[in-house]
């Protein structure tokens, strides 16, 4: 027993006896940032590794809690992200007065996250999202001089609050109608009637909110903006990820007899969240904000793939997060790294960055390549599975839809890139100076974005272990 | 076609070949990233040495496939050395990268680390000084690794890879010399025709991969070329225009290898891609890349046979080429463009002799024939454009009239520049003698009009190759204006070896007796020479050679009389047939008119308005949205609900 629960659950003991770490030396040391954040880049790292290994499949407490590889897998891929960030930004985390408790919150996040992939239940479910949720909020505050960043906070906090008030009621509405919160005893008993539609309707917008799905999305633009970039790149990525993690479960498991309301709703949100967010990315100035936007778009784009309700959708989907948080940390990397050094944030101050710092315009432009989804890089053969597996139902006018969106996506994507290579610029930004773990996180993130895609066996890999 | 899968040796094989592309690649790689400030002077030895591995390598395998295990009773194998999968689509269908050794792919190796070899090393000499030189080296190696991948490619996917990456390359080095602009002209007409023709090739890739359902070499000639196959039973059933699907494909991945060998009427890029370093002309323009088609088709030619239509195709545009450009040879006075015309006939031959050719025994002597000819041209023809490279620097012009008289000033270039010359007109018993008599003999054999035709195409060839030799070494005195370069001599030791390396490949790659190791269906071909057939080819290479040695030997006015005399055909020739016209004229008159002008209407008016539409809709929604976006939590919350209350009414009744 004992066993069984220390190799189940050994990712998120891993993680809970970081944080534990954390607070120990917060209370007994006086350590130096500069080692301390190296000491967690270590940690971090390991967790990763360990990700890898021991990985079993079985359910904990009465079914509360499950795992098999797949949802392993799911995790390793957040824990690779938090590695990334933990990377990207030293150079911000190395100045925080705070870097033990900013850590201490994104890593109870982050466990958050992981109890809420693997849940069982719609209370386990509930529980672990507002765990994946309200450190966010306190991070979001954590450029504590400046009043966006409070305003950030706050936002996120009412905003969630309100969130998590409909998803209640939902649970409590399905609850009602089958007299059960566990995943595996639901499907059985959905039937389909007003009531439960209702409740399902309650809990898809809880859902739509976290993935900045439009309608749900207006919060997104104001937080990522006021959040600082480790922030707003954790909340973009490693969150967004987790939600459609647990997301496509839920409707592929729990709502499947219901899969004919939720395949029209997917639709048609997938269709909105498109093209708002490329329209809104179109007419972006700053390049946290386009980020933000254009990362919103993104997450039309995995709708496609989730509408699928197969086997190829649920990996598609995995594979494309699992690019996707190589592509748009590198992007945030370098953006952070620019807006960190020289306070530019504008893609006009982008121009003629190509001759000034060639190493984070390239990994710019591989990020910005792979979001658009161009050949060879990873995120072409990450849309081409998301928008496959999407075509298989069928229903031509919404995939063009969605070719079309990837078009325009295109245009503000290069619009960028061009700014960076071609345009000329009297005064460019200044040589960056990148610290030795910033730059290796970006090279790591061009090595994984040129690397996915070419190594067919990840993605082989991800349809087995999904299976 | 067995497969030999089991030989224990497969793996260590496949690797030891692999070598041979991987380390010009590696080549590539370093000088590419490192050159300009680490290797900026030894990047030619660099690049040397490393291809000088290569070329042992592939020397190596070639000993082995064709004198130790190649042969099984008789019989060359085709040898799967090395097999990847690279994307898996499907468990039954993936693109895979791999190593297919057979004889033609085995002789091309040796062929192109050979010439690229010799290159290597005379560009060591001849580019030295430049201000790109390990810039240079770099692009040599990653076209070199190009050229080789296509050769040893085990699928059509494979091989269109390498084709557009060697099209690359070839590209960079043709617009080395990117502050000229006419090196960017030629660069981009280059890369703009062949993609066009590439264009034909995927689709051509696509029509015959779908219809025998597999991208790799020996299962599609297995699928395709055999009648009772139903796979090309479908594809030939199943037609367009009243022609079969297979020959779609066909035609279709000839206009490919057409666009790439510079075959009539798209050769119009070889002649101004004589703008790259002349080195660079001699190893992709001449024996190299531009005989990639002809490989295709070689590649294929199971295939091919199996359709008349596309055969008949091959050997048409093959001997219109070959003739075609031997006549616009005789009237160009710039040197690498006469040669490069030369190329473009030179590769007409080939291309006819597969066309006339059978797939099996006897029948196939055009097979064997081609695939000599392509392995003397390369010697000789390499070695004609490294000579005349020589000239050219020493000389610092490319035209005729600088030159004449340099045979004292340039003895050894003068001495290989005649043997290759010898050879390429086909006098006994230089290399281009013994293959241009099977071409001959496969096309008398097969269609005596295309003989013909092709045996006055040999005179042509003797009279121009020789009114460019005398032209260059004898003709007049040294021009007294003409800023020499005495300095630089011949140019020393590696520009002297390569030239008599390939000049003594020129004089004794002939006696080789190539039928044994290719042949169309892996079996020894005995070829033979018949000397009552050779008399013909001979005496009237032979009237060539006189007719020039008369016109041209001493400078008098017989050239110019007799280009009055022929008045507007000698003009139509000089012009090159006004085929660069033609094109322009359809471009710019017609296209751009008829198509560009209603194309650029429509984008103005109908799609920028559709865009600024767009764009102002968005702009009024944005307005509307932002009304929306007010950064009030109170509103989003409000909005939230909205929406919900929205969703569940639409999903409870109404869209049910």
């Amino acid at each position: 027993m004992l066993n069984d629960f220390l190799i189940l659950m050994k990712p998120e003991l891993l993680i809970t006896f970081i944080i534990f770490l954390l607070l120990f030396i917060k209370v007994g040391s006086s350590m130096k940032n500069e080692s301390l954040l190296l000491l967690i880049q270590l940690v971090l790292l390991l967790n990763v590794i360990a990700g890898f290994f021991l990985n079993e499949e079985g359910s904990l407490f009465g079914r509360l809690y499950r795992t098999n590889n797949f949802m392993s897998l799911q995790k390793s891929i957040l824990s690779i992200g938090v590695y990334l960030i933990s990377l990207l930004f030293s150079n911000w985390l190395k100045k925080s007065e705070h870097l033990l408790e900013f850590f201490i919150l994104l890593l109870s996040a982050l466990l958050g996250m992981f109890f809420l992939i693997s849940s069982g239940s719609f209370l386990m479910f509930f529980l672990s999202l507002e765990l994946a949720t309200i450190p966010i909020a306190a991070m979001a505050n954590f450029d504590l001089g400046k009043k966006v960043s409070s305003e950030a906070a706050m936002k996120m906090i009412l905003s969630s609050a309100f969130s998590s008030g409909i998803l209640l009621f939902g649970i409590s509405l399905i609850y009602g109608a089958t007299g059960t919160t566990s995943f595996s005893e639901m499907p059985a008993l959905l039937t389909g009637s007003p009531l439960q539609i209702l409740a399902f309707v309650f809990l898809f917008t809880a859902f739509a909110f976290k993935l900045s799905i439009v309608p749900f999305h207006l919060w997104t633009a104001d937080v990522y903006e006021g959040a600082p970039v480790a922030v707003t790149s954790f909340l973009s990525v490693i969150s967004k990820g987790a939600i459609a993690f647990i997301f496509t479960s839920t409707l592929y498991q729990v709502f499947q007899p219901m899969q004919a309301v939720w395949y029209n709703m997917v639709m048609i949100l997938a269709v909105a969240t498109m093209v708002i967010g490329n329209l809104f990315a179109l007419r972006q100035q700053n390049i946290k904000r386009f980020l933000a936007f254009s990362s919103i778009a993104q997450v039309g784009f995995i709708l496609v793939g989730m509408s699928s309700n197969s086997l190829p959708g649920t990996s598609a989907v995995a594979y494309f997060i699992l690019i996707y948080v190589f592509s748009n940390l590198a992007a945030f990397g370098v953006a952070g790294a620019i807006s960190q050094q020289t306070g530019k944030e504008n893609i006009d101050d982008y121009k003629g960055l190509y001759q000034t710092n060639p190493l984070l315009t390239w990994i710019m432009a591989l990020g910005l390549f792979s979001l658009a989804g161009i050949p060879p890089t990873a995120g072409f053969f990450g849309k081409l599975f998301l928008i496959t597996a999407g075509a298989s139902k069928g229903n031509y006018i919404f995939i063009t839809i969605a070719a079309l969106n990837l078009v325009i996506s295109l245009y503000y994507y290069l619009r960028v890139i061009r700014a960076m290579f071609m345009d000329k610029n009297e005064t460019p930004i200044p040589k960056i100076f990148l610290e030795a773990p910033v730059r290796f996180g970006l090279l790591l993130c061009g090595t994984g974005i040129v690397l996915i895609g070419l190594l067919s066996w990840i993605y082989d890999y991800i349809i087995t272990i999904a299976a | 076609m067995q497969l030999l899968q089991s030989l224990p040796m497969n793996l260590g094989l496949g690797w030891a070949v692999a070598l041979i592309p991987l380390l010009p690649l590696a080549t590539f790689v370093l000088l590419g990233l490192f050159g300009r400030h680490h290797f900026r002077n030894n990047a030619g030895v660099i690049g040397t040495f490393s291809l000088f591995i290569s070329t042992l390598t592939a020397l190596y395998i070639a000993n082995g496939y064709f004198f130790e295990y190649g042969s099984v009773n008789g019989v060359y194998q085709k040898i799967m050395a090395l097999q990847i999968t690279w994307l898996e689509f499907s468990p039954g269908f993936s693109i895979d990268m791999g190593i297919l050794l057979d004889p033609i792919s085995v002789m091309m190796l040796v062929v192109v680390t050979f010439v690229s070899l010799m290159v290597h090393i005379y560009s060591l000499s001849y580019m030295k000084g430049e201000e790109r030189f390990s810039t240079y080296y770099a692009f040599l190696s990653l076209f070199t690794f190009s050229m080789l991948g296509l050769v040893i490619s085990s699928n059509i996917f494979q091989l269109y890879f390498f084709w557009e990456l060697v099209g690359v390359s070839s590209f960079l080095l043709i617009g080395y010399y990117f502050d000229r602009p006419s090196a960017v002209a030629a660069a981009k007409k280059a890369f703009i025709v062949t993609r066009f023709a590439d264009l034909g090739f995927l689709i051509g890739i696509l029509i015959l991969s779908f219809q025998a359902g597999t991208f790799d070499f020996n299962e599609l000639i297995a699928r395709l070329g055999t009648a009772s196959n139903p796979a090309f039973q479908s594809a030939t059933a199943a037609s367009f225009m009243g022609v079969s699907a297979l020959t779609w494909g066909l035609v279709l991945v000839f206009i490919g290898g057409a666009g790439k060998s510079a075959m009539f009427p798209l050769h119009i890029w070889l002649p101004d891609a004589m703008e790259g370093p002349t080195p660079v002309s001699a190893l992709i323009h001449a024996a190299t890349m531009v005989v990639a088609g002809v490989f295709l088709v070689a590649r294929l030619f199971p295939v091919f046979s199996v359709s008349p239509a596309a055969l008949a195709i091959v050997t048409y545009i093959g001997i219109i080429s070959a003739l075609f450009a031997a006549v616009i040879a005789c009237t160009q006075t710039d040197i690498k463009r006469v040669l490069a015309y030369s190329t473009m006939s030179q590769i007409g031959f080939m291309m006819f002799a597969l066309g006339v050719s059978g797939n099996a025994g006897e029948s196939g002597l055009g097979f064997t024939a081609s695939m000599f000819h392509l392995f003397t041209h390369a010697m000789f023809k390499a070695l004609l454009f490294l000579g005349a490279g020589s000239v050219i620097h020493f000389i610092h012009s490319n035209e005729m009239q600088d030159m004449g008289g340099l045979r004292k000033l340039l003895p050894v270039t003068h001495i290989c520049f005649l043997l290759a010359c010898l050879a390429i007109s086909g006098i006994p018993p230089f290399a281009g003698f013994f293959s241009k008599e099977e071409i001959l003999l496969a096309a008398y054999t097969s269609n005596p009009a295309v003989y013909y035709i092709a045996l006055v195409t040999s005179g042509l060839t003797a009279f121009y190759m020789f009114r460019l030799y005398f032209n260059i070494f004898w003709s007049k005195a040294v021009p007294a204006h003409a800023p020499l370069d005495h300095h630089h001599g011949e140019g020393g030791f590696p520009i002297v070896l390569p030239l008599v390396l390939l000049a003594a490949g020129s004089v004794a790659a002939g006696f080789i007796p190539f039928g044994k190791f290719v042949s169309v269906n892996g079996k020894a071909l005995e070829t033979e020479l018949h000397l009552v057939f050779s008399v013909a080819p001979v005496l009237l290479a032979l009237a060539g050679i006189l007719l020039a040695t008369w016109l041209y030997k001493k400078q008098n006015e017989r050239p110019a009389a007799i280009s009055a005399s022929l008045g507007g055909l000698y003009k139509a020739a000089h012009r090159r047939f006004y085929i660069d016209e033609i094109y322009v004229f359809i471009t710019k008159k017609i296209l751009f008119n008829l198509v560009g002008k209603p194309a650029a209407w429509f984008d103005k008016n109908v799609v920028d308005g559709m865009v600024n539409g767009t764009a102002e809709a968005t702009a009024t929604v944005s307005e509307k949205i932002r009304g929306l976006q007010s950064g009030k939590v109170q509103q989003y919350a409000m909005f939230f609900l909205v929406a919900v209350i929205f969703l569940a009414v639409i999903f409870i009744y109404l869209w049910k």
